[in-house]
């Protein structure tokens, strides 16, 4: 476009239309999880909203803490929240589930790695 | 509030996969369904259905005037709608008037018209200063307004999402409705930019 090569830089704030919608995968999947629950009416949008402005608080109210901010870190947080109350998913639950996951072998998800040691050749 | 979610160590990424493992398994959400989905918003939803919005007022002045009195219906009219398109309001920018749109308290955005937010949008800082001072703010991100020019800071909520009709660019008379959706960008339709130029 017709501006100038030195305000395009990495730190300018972005201004074409073509930035990507997410980050990384897991903020397309929280985000994902967020939607298709509201859509099958598990709760209302309002509902999320303000448990999302709750998270968002929390933060703001303890910026000095030093931890970036990360807007679907807190989406994924607060989505948490909503289904803990409800009584649908315990936050123990996850925590648990996740640990389970990080404990999963080297490997299980690269088939093809080369140093996937399962593979007999 | 409980310690747990993003106060713990385990990584994001894990939190994430667990707790969509633990609704699949529950019933509460299938994977095909939340697949299509993130595809719609990754791929389809984004800020060419508001330019092609904001091309229609420019060259139709019925259709402007019905985006104006009721932005989701004439929104809807072009077939853009869907969660958070409910409450539209469209405000106008001229050459004496800007309006700006932030999120104070989260990041409200009209989603079938924009797609989602970028990120400087949803940065606290953005949503912070805007609101105190945004002819500073607009400045930094390249929009130099005159001193005569009237800022109107819209804050978009879960009753109101604000969307920006910008002026039309001087010089585009002889353009058709194809010709000017290019010119519409996002950053135009938030307010922090104007229309480009041809």
């Amino acid at each position: 476009m017709s501006a100038p090569p030195d305000i395009e830089g990495l730190a300018a704030p972005p201004r074409s239309n073509g930035e990507l919608v997410f980050a990384e995968p897991w903020e397309s999947r929280a985000f994902g999880m967020a939607v298709t629950l509201y859509e099958a009416g598990t709760f209302t949008w309002p509902q999320f909203q303000t448990a999302l402005i709750a998270r968002i608080a929390v933060w703001e109210a303890g910026a000095a803490h030093g931890e970036p901010y990360n807007y679907y870190r807190l989406w994924l947080a607060a989505l948490e929240d909503v289904l803990a109350g409800l009584g649908a998913v315990a936050t123990d639950e996850v925590t648990t589930r996740a640990q389970a996951l990080a404990r999963r072998p080297r490997g299980h998800d690269r088939r093809n790695h080369p140093d996937d040691q399962d593979h007999a050749h | 509030m409980t310690t747990t979610g993003p106060e713990d160590n385990l990584p994001v990424a894990l939190r994430t996969e667990a707790l969509e493992q633990l609704l699949t398994e529950l019933g509460l959400i299938e994977p095909q369904v939340m697949n299509g989905i993130i595809a719609k918003y990754e791929t389809s939803v984004g800020p060419l259905n508001g330019a092609k919005v904001v091309a229609r007022a420019w060259t139709d002045p019925g259709y402007r005037r019905r985006l104006l009195d009721d932005g989701t219906a004439a929104i809807k009219e072009l077939g853009f709608s869907g969660q958070q398109g409910e409450h539209i309001v469209v405000v106008e920018n001229t050459a004496t008037v800007h309006n700006v749109v932030v999120c104070t308290l989260c990041s409200c955005y009209p989603w079938p018209v924009l797609g989602l937010p970028p990120s400087w949008y949803k940065d606290p800082a953005y949503r912070a200063r805007m609101v105190r001072e945004p002819r500073t703010v607009l400045s930094e991100m390249g929009l130099d307004l005159a001193d005569d020019v009237q800022i109107t800071v819209r804050d978009s909520t879960s009753e109101v999402r604000w969307l920006v009709l910008p002026e039309r660019p001087a010089g585009t008379e002889q353009l058709s409705e194809e010709e000017l959706v290019p010119l519409v960008t996002r950053d135009a339709m938030v307010g922090v930019a104007k229309a480009g130029a041809p």
